[in-house]
C-alpha cells in the first residue's frame, strides 16, 4: 500500500482543561458565585486594581481572591489587607493558571458563601489565552504606559477576554497616551468589546467598572 | 546522550516557561495513548492549529521533538495544518475571512464581526501509522 495509513482522532489538545473548566463553571453557577479573572502583562496594575476592588466589595459582599504568581507571596499579602480571603497559587515556572490549579486551590472552600471570586492570572499576555478557568468574566487590563498597540500585538488574549480595562489613567498625559487610538485598536481585534478606563491611584472610573461587575453578578445568577 | 526519562521529567518541570512545551507533552501523551490502544506505531501526528489558539507554531514544533524523547513516539513528526480565522458577518449573512487577525472586519464588506467561527483550534485530527 502506498502512503501512510491514517487514523482519525479529532481531539482538542486542551480537552482535559476545557472539561475541567466547564465543570468549574457549573460549580460556580450552582454556588451563586460570580467568578471574574484578570489577565494582563506584568506590571499593568492587576494587583492595584484588585486591591481597590476588594477594598470596596468587602464592605458589601462576601468576596475572595485567588492570585497566581510565579514565586512570591507579595501580591497575596498586599491583597489580604483588604480583609478578603486571598489564596496564593504559586505556579513555579508555569507561565499561566489552568483549570486544574483553580480546582486544587478551591478544594476546601465553601463557594456558596461567596458573592464574588476574583482570579488574578500570572502576568503574561500569551499563554493564559489558551486556558479556560471556568470564569464568568475575563478582564484584560492594559496600562497607558504600555502604549496603544498592545491589542494588535496580542490579539488572542483580547479575543478570549470579555472586557478591557485601561489602567493607570492618571499617567496618560505624562506618557502622551492616545486613548481614542487605544480604544480603536481594542475594537479592531475585538469588535464591540466593553472598555473601562480607570486609575487605581486616583480612583477615576472605578465606580463605573464596579457597577458593571455587580450587574454582571445579578444577571448571571 | 541524556537518559530519556530524565529528559522528559525535566521537560515536565520546565514545561511552563514556554507553554508550547506543556502542550507538546499533552499532544504526545494523547497520541501515545491512542496508538497504544490500537497497537500501532505512529509516524506522524496531524494537528489543526488556528492563529487564535495562542500557540507559536515554531515553538510547538521545536517542543514536540523534545517531548517525544523516550516515548513510543520518538522520531515521529508533527504535521501542522494551519486553519485561517473565520468570522460570521452579520451584514453578508455568511462566514468570511476577516481582513486580518488584528482587524476582525469582514474582508468583503468591512463590517466588524462579533462572532468567531473558526481560528482558535488546537486539535489532533489524525495519526499517520504503520
Amino acid at each position: 500500500m502506498n502512503g501512510p495509513r491514517l487514523i482519525e482522532v479529532r481531539q482538542r489538545v486542551l480537552k482535559q482543561n476545557d472539561l475541567l473548566a466547564r465543570a468549574l463553571r457549573e460549580r460556580f453557577r450552582r454556588a451563586g458565585v460570580c467568578v471574574i479573572s484578570l489577565v494582563s502583562s506584568p506590571g499593568s496594575g492587576k494587583t492595584a486594581f484588585l486591591e481597590r476592588t476588594l477594598g470596596e466589595f468587602v464592605r458589601r459582599y462576601s468576596v475572595a481572591a485567588l492570585v497566581g504568581d510565579l514565586a512570591t507571596e507579595n501580591d497575596a499579602q498586599r491583597l489580604r489587607r483588604s480583609g478578603a480571603r486571598v489564596q496564593q497559587i504559586a505556579t513555579g515556572t508555569v507561565c499561566h493558571l489552568d483549570a486544574a490549579m483553580i480546582e486544587r486551590a478551591l478544594e476546601d472552600w465553601s463557594l456558596e458563601e461567596l458573592d464574588f471570586l476574583f482570579i488574578e492570572n500570572v502576568g503574561n499576555l500569551v499563554c493564559p489565552a489558551s486556558y479556560d478557568l471556568g470564569e464568568e468574566l475575563r478582564l484584560v487590563l492594559m496600562s497607558v504606559t504600555e502604549g496603544e498597540d498592545k491589542p494588535l500585538k496580542y490579539p488572542t488574549i483580547f479575543n478570549t477576554a470579555d472586557v478591557a480595562v485601561i489602567t493607570k489613567l492618571d499617567l496618560a498625559a505624562a506618557v502622551e497616551f492616545d486613548l481614542e487610538a487605544a480604544k480603536a485598536q481594542i475594537h479592531a481585534v475585538r469588535p464591540g468589546m466593553r472598555i473601562f478606563e480607570v486609575s487605581a491611584k486616583s480612583g477615576v472610573g472605578l465606580a463605573e467598572c464596579w457597577r458593571y461587575l455587580e450587574a454582571r453578578r445579578l444577571s448571571s445568577a | 546522550m541524556r537518559s530519556s526519562r530524565g529528559a522528559r521529567s525535566s521537560l515536565i518541570r520546565f514545561g511552563g516557561t514556554m507553554h508550547e512545551l506543556s502542550l507538546a507533552l499533552s499532544i504526545v501523551d494523547l497520541a501515545a495513548e491512542e496508538a497504544n490502544r490500537r497497537g500501532v506505531k505512529v509516524h506522524a501526528v496531524r494537528l489543526r492549529l488556528g492563529p487564535l489558539s495562542g500557540v507559536v507554531k515554531e515553538a510547538l514544533l521545536f517542543s514536540y521533538a523534545l517531548a517525544c524523547e523516550g516515548t513510543p513516539l520518538d522520531g515521529s513528526r508533527l504535521v501542522i495544518e494551519e486553519v485561517p480565522v473565520v468570522v460570521h458577518c452579520s451584514r453578508c449573512r455568511a462566514d468570511r475571512e476577516p481582513i486580518s487577525m488584528q482587524n476582525l472586519r469582514c474582508s468583503v464588506c468591512g463590517e466588524p464581526s462579533f462572532q468567531l467561527v473558526q481560528g482558535s483550534e488546537m486539535e489532533v485530527v489524525a495519526l499517520e501509522v504503520e
